[in-house]
């Protein structure tokens, strides 16, 4: 029960994009069409939950018996960059179409700082295993559904007249904006 | 590269390519941590330490990096002082640490740090490194206080926690939200863009 409220509350609480700010430069750049948003979406959400194990593993049976634990920050990012390359070439040998559709979405989650929030705040929040691989899903999962209902609405923007000065990133975070505050309405959904 | 002045080298960062309102980057922390002027300003000093150290390291040591593994060693210099700047912040500011949580870490993946290093350090001399990574930061710093105070102040009513309107405010909840950072940075950017194009009008 625990694990499934920790699951819907990554989804829709404490979205990563629209609650924790992480993952903006993804959100903005590809979300003008559906079908690469959405890809993106699957790429990321595959890395984070691929990432959650990793650093949890990382974390619990190196750094913290040894004391490490000051060096979380840099033993992470080499991790996740590792991580992408090696996804990257596995992907590639093992379902050639799959790369096809993530494309260069792949080698950009490196600089995702989603995938590096999630590994920090999973060794933030001192979330066990099954907790830290049920927030890595969940967390992709509402990256997913940000970036697609982002999609959705700037393809319907391309028809609407937008004043000069707002036209690309400026409309794009008012939007943003407008869901966010559609989400707060989740947030007495889960305490 | 054109050579530009010193002066000039700094000044662009303010304005002409502020990292934030004309390059879009480092976009999560500006957006995250700009509830309250305090926090915009502790972020903005730990970025400003780290995008200096680490530019003028990057700077004098570029001829011993091997290109191919460049960006690899990058981020271990940027994590290396991402470290420092995090467990000082931890030991002498407990509570403003506690409430940046894991944006202090995450200046890590702040793609203006990475960013300087590739298209600026890696290529000039550590002087103008050094005042390119001033400029810059100044200019990131700039656009949190921006963000910040507005919403500190049409949030709470408050500045830096002092009271600053006066008892018929009411305060607008939304600004304290995550809503109000993405409409107040939308709406920043369109103003920052029609400033922009007069200025360039009058020239003309």
């Amino acid at each position: 029960m625990e694990l499934l409220t920790l699951f819907i509350a990554a989804i829709l609480v404490n979205n990563f994009v629209l609650y924790y700010f992480l993952g903006i430069c993804p959100f903005l750049g590809v979300s003008k069409k559906i079908d690469s948003a959405f890809s993106m979406g699957l790429a990321v959400t595959f890395v984070m939950t691929i990432t959650a194990v990793v650093s949890w593993m990382i974390n619990h049976w190196i750094l913290i018996p040894y004391n490490l634990d000051y060096l979380q920050i840099v033993s992470f990012i080499l991790v996740i960059a590792a991580l992408v390359q090696l996804v990257e070439m596995f992907i590639r040998k093992i379902s050639p179409p799959l790369y096809q559709a993530l494309g260069i979405y792949l080698p950009l989650i490196t600089t995702n700082c989603a995938i590096m929030g999630l590994a920090l705040l999973a060794a933030l929040k001192d979330y066990g295993f099954a907790k830290t691989v049920v927030f890595g899903v969940g967390s992709g999962l509402g990256f997913t559904l940000a970036i697609v209902l982002m999609a959705g609405i700037r393809e319907q923007l391309d028809l609407a007249d937008v004043p000069e000065p707002l036209k690309g990133a400026g409309i794009a975070l008012i939007i943003a904006g407008i869901i966010a505050l559609a989400f707060t309405g989740f947030s007495g959904m889960i305490n | 590269m054109p050579s530009k002045s010193v002066g000039a080298e700094y000044i662009k960062g303010l304005w002409e390519e502020n990292p934030v309102f004309r390059q879009l980057l480092g976009m999560c922390p500006i957006l995250a941590v700009t509830n309250a002027v305090i926090n915009g300003i502790a972020m903005g000093l730990a970025t400003y330490f780290v995008l200096i150290l680490s530019s003028v390291v990057v700077s004098s040591i570029k001829k011993l990096i091997p290109s191919q593994v460049r960006i690899a060693s990058y981020i271990v210099i940027i994590a290396t002082f991402v470290t420092i700047a995090d467990r000082f912040m931890a030991a002498f500011f407990p509570p403003i640490s506690k409430s940046l949580g894991p944006y202090i870490p995450l200046i890590v993946v702040n793609c203006i740090i990475l960013g300087r290093q590739e298209a600026f350090s890696s290529k000039n001399s550590v002087g103008r490194s050094l005042v390119d990574a001033l400029g810059m930061s100044t200019g990131f710093i700039l656009a949190l206080l921006v963000l910040s105070s507005i919403r500190e102040i049409l949030g709470m009513g408050t500045f830096l926690g002092h009271q600053v309107m006066g008892a018929w405010f009411k305060p607008w909840i939304i600004m304290i939200l995550p809503a109000g950072a993405f409409i107040t940075l939308g709406i920043l950017l369109a103003v920052a863009l029609v400033i922009e194009s007069e200025t360039k009008k009058r020239k003309n």
